[in-house]
């Protein structure tokens, strides 16, 4: 088949999938996913980072007798956030995001072929 | 990372025995890398092969691969050195360095899959003209990827000179050769799949010698962490402070808000590394490099964790005063020190085979991570410059990847001419400034590209060079380059006007300016035409490269 023919009718199948509703809340459901989660593991990181430079006296402070101070537990915690908001991302990605994500893929293919 | 120059070599392993059972191991890493590369290009047949693996490696392949990838001997020894030597403050690299996996998992990762094939730049050019696009992203990529590379190579000098102890400039000049050689053949030979291979057999040996001396070291200590913070602290002399943040970032404004710079382009740096991002093309589809990302994150943070275990141990067993091995060799010996301490101390069996062996698995690791590089300006060079720039008509695909196996023998040319020279020179800051280069040039232009309709080419182009010339001038004028006595890199001059070490702060705001300016000066809007064709793609995969059927 041509080049041109081939280009023509995919650009034509993306733009039926484009339109289509399942792929407007497939868009819905990510960015209500990602833009809060992102915006929240930015701003707990760079509260880590700024406590480091200007709240000492905090990050200083002993827990019990022991050798571990809140410096340390902030810095696991933020290992504990990033597995955690990993471990989220996922399971809402394979449930939520994946299954709107094969059925377009099937139309497209089947809008390809029309 | 300020850890991997080492001044003078020390007689780490001077002993003959010693000596003898730690080259054997290396020569064992260099014989099963070269079986595997071997095996590898028997394999070797399309573009999609040699570029991309064949996209064919499973999820937890990949992650351990990314992983491999990704944790450099700057992060082994370099991390638990700064914290043998600075205590807290070492963490701090860390865990920039894993925080950064979100921004991949969340934003990138599964979008490029999708919507590219072999290269950072064809997730741009899919809607905007192809030679200005693919000419800034090929520049941008080759010049953080040699910006690695020769940090890399640099220390694989030292490294070596060090674990072999070994004093001679001479033999150094060979350890980089020979490394570069090596980097050569993988890449011109393996392909993609004999790096990832590569890859992963070293991310499989580092976890396993990381996991065998952290738990050596916890055992000393009976498991209990507060004992291990404690002694570390009594025996750096520098008491509670050592746990405390500020010993060795943030101690005035400017170092406050260095500490901030760097902080934002770590977190910021990764996703935007052009050797990690061609790792999500090696799988299948997008839900495989959802995995990756999250095998990478498990393995990522689990080394890391450990290091804090492998960098307070040697700071409570070792011993780090002035003058000390550890001290000397800017902690970078910290780590094969305490696998020896643990192992039954200097002179005993078990402490010289966990010393050769944690000295192995540091070779594997520059091996591994040299080898990254090189196929990603190599694939760069090959698919963005030559096939769709400097080509009047398009080349074959065999011609594509003779010219992408001569740019990995040019590369590697290039890398070892230039890191033979720069031995002397302190250039460990060239691994802050990949990572700064990396979040001022390329996540503006990817993150755009993918999220904001309206960018088009001169916005793709201007915010690649904006940002990669903002965060370069900025850190030659910085008391890393001039002006800061033994510390800079020239140290007969001062032409510093910069006060930060880091660009960061500046470059990363000027990179995604430069992408908002270029693209409304450039006015240009047919980039809009292909971008609901993009979104589609990027989100459902649907019309995305499979992977390759043999």
């Amino acid at each position: 088949m041509d080049e041109e023919v081939v280009r023509e009718r995919d650009a034509r199948a993306y733009e039926a999938v484009h339109d289509a509703a399942d792929f407007k809340e497939l868009k819905r459901r990510y960015k209500n996913f990602v833009v809060p989660w992102t915006i929240a593991f930015m701003a707990w990181y760079l509260a880590y980072v700024a406590c480091n430079n200007w709240a000492r006296g905090f990050m200083d402070h002993r827990l019990g007798g022991s050798h571990i101070n809140v410096a340390l537990i902030f810095g696991l915690l933020q290992f504990v956030s990033t597995f955690v908001i990993a471990a989220l991302y996922g399971r809402f990605a394979n449930r939520k995001l994946d299954p709107l994500a094969h059925g377009l893929n099937a139309k497209y293919k089947r809008e390809r072929r029309r | 990372m300020n850890a991997l120059l080492v001044p003078l070599a020390l007689p780490l392993a001077a002993e003959p025995g010693n000596r003898t059972l730690t080259i054997s191991l290396f020569t064992a890493v260099v014989a099963v890398t070269l079986y595997i590369t071997w095996w590898a290009s028997r394999q070797n047949k399309t573009a999609a092969d040699y570029y991309a693996g064949g996209r064919s490696f499973s999820g937890a392949q990949n992650g351990l691969a990314v992983a491999g990838d990704y944790m450099s001997a700057a992060s082994f020894l370099g991390i638990s050195g700064q914290i043998a030597l600075y205590g807290y403050d070492g963490f701090l690299y860390s865990i920039g360095f894993l925080v950064a996996w979100l921004v991949a998992l969340l934003l990138v990762a599964e979008l490029l899959r999708n919507s590219g094939r072999f290269t950072m730049a064809d997730q741009l050019a899919f809607r905007m003209k192809q030679k200005p696009v693919r000419t800034a992203a090929a520049t941008s990529t080759i010049v953080v990827s040699i910006f690695y590379l020769l940090a890399q190579m640099v220390g694989a000098g030292s490294l070596v000179g060090l674990l072999l102890g070994v004093k001679s400039e001479g033999l150094k000049a060979a350890v980089i050769v020979l490394v570069g050689a090596l980097m050569i053949v993988y890449v011109t030979i393996g392909g993609m799949k004999g790096t990832t291979w590569v890859q992963i057999v070293k991310a499989v040996l580092l976890m396993t010698g990381t996991v065998v001396i952290t738990f050596l070291v916890l055992l000393k200590f009976h498991f209990n962490i507060s004992d291990l913070l404690g002694s570390a602290a009594g025996k750096s002399g520098k008491g509670e402070d050592f746990l405390q943040p500020g010993l060795l970032y943030g101690k005035d404004l400017t170092g406050q808000i260095d500490f901030l710079s760097l902080g934002l382009a770590l977190v910021l740096g990764t996703a935007g590394l052009p050797h990690i991002l061609i790792r999500f093309y090696t799988v299948p589809d997008s839900r495989a490099a959802r995995r990756s990302v999250q095998w990478a994150i498990g393995l990522i943070g689990v080394f890391y964790l450990m290091t804090l275990a492998l960098g307070f141990g040697a700071a409570a067993l070792l011993n780090t005063a002035k003058g000390s091995a550890v001290e000397t060799s800017k902690g970078n010996v910290a780590s094969p020190l305490l696998a020896e301490a643990v192992g039954g101390g200097a002179g005993s069996t078990g402490g010289a085979i966990l010393l050769a062996l944690i000295a192995a698995v540091a070779f594997a690791t520059i091996l591994a991570v040299v080898a990254g590089l090189t196929l990603t300006s190599a694939s760069s060079f090959a698919h963005d410059l030559y096939a769709n720039v400097m080509s009047k008509e398009k080349p074959t695909e065999k011609q594509e990847l003779r010219v992408a196996r001569f740019a990995a023998i040019g590369i590697g040319a290039v890398a070892i001419g230039l890191a033979i020279p720069a031995q002397k020179l302190n250039i460990a800051f060239l691994v802050a400034l990949a990572f700064a280069v990396a979040a001022s040039a390329n996540l503006p232009a990817l993150l755009f590209n993918l999220f904001w309709k309206r960018f088009n080419t001169s916005g793709a182009v201007w915010s690649i060079y904006g940002g990669l010339i903002s965060a370069v001038v900025l850190v030659v004028f910085s008391p890393v380059v001039s002006g800061n006595g033994e510390k800079s890199m020239i140290t007969g001059a001062d032409f510093h006007w910069f006060p930060l070490s880091n660009p960061g702060i500046v470059s990363i705001p000027l990179g995604f300016l430069f992408g908002v300016l270029g693209t409304y000066l450039g006015r240009d809007r047919s980039s809009e035409n292909r971008y609901s064709e993009l979104s589609v793609r990027a989100l459902t995969g649907a019309g995305a490269e499979g992977a390759a059927k043999h």
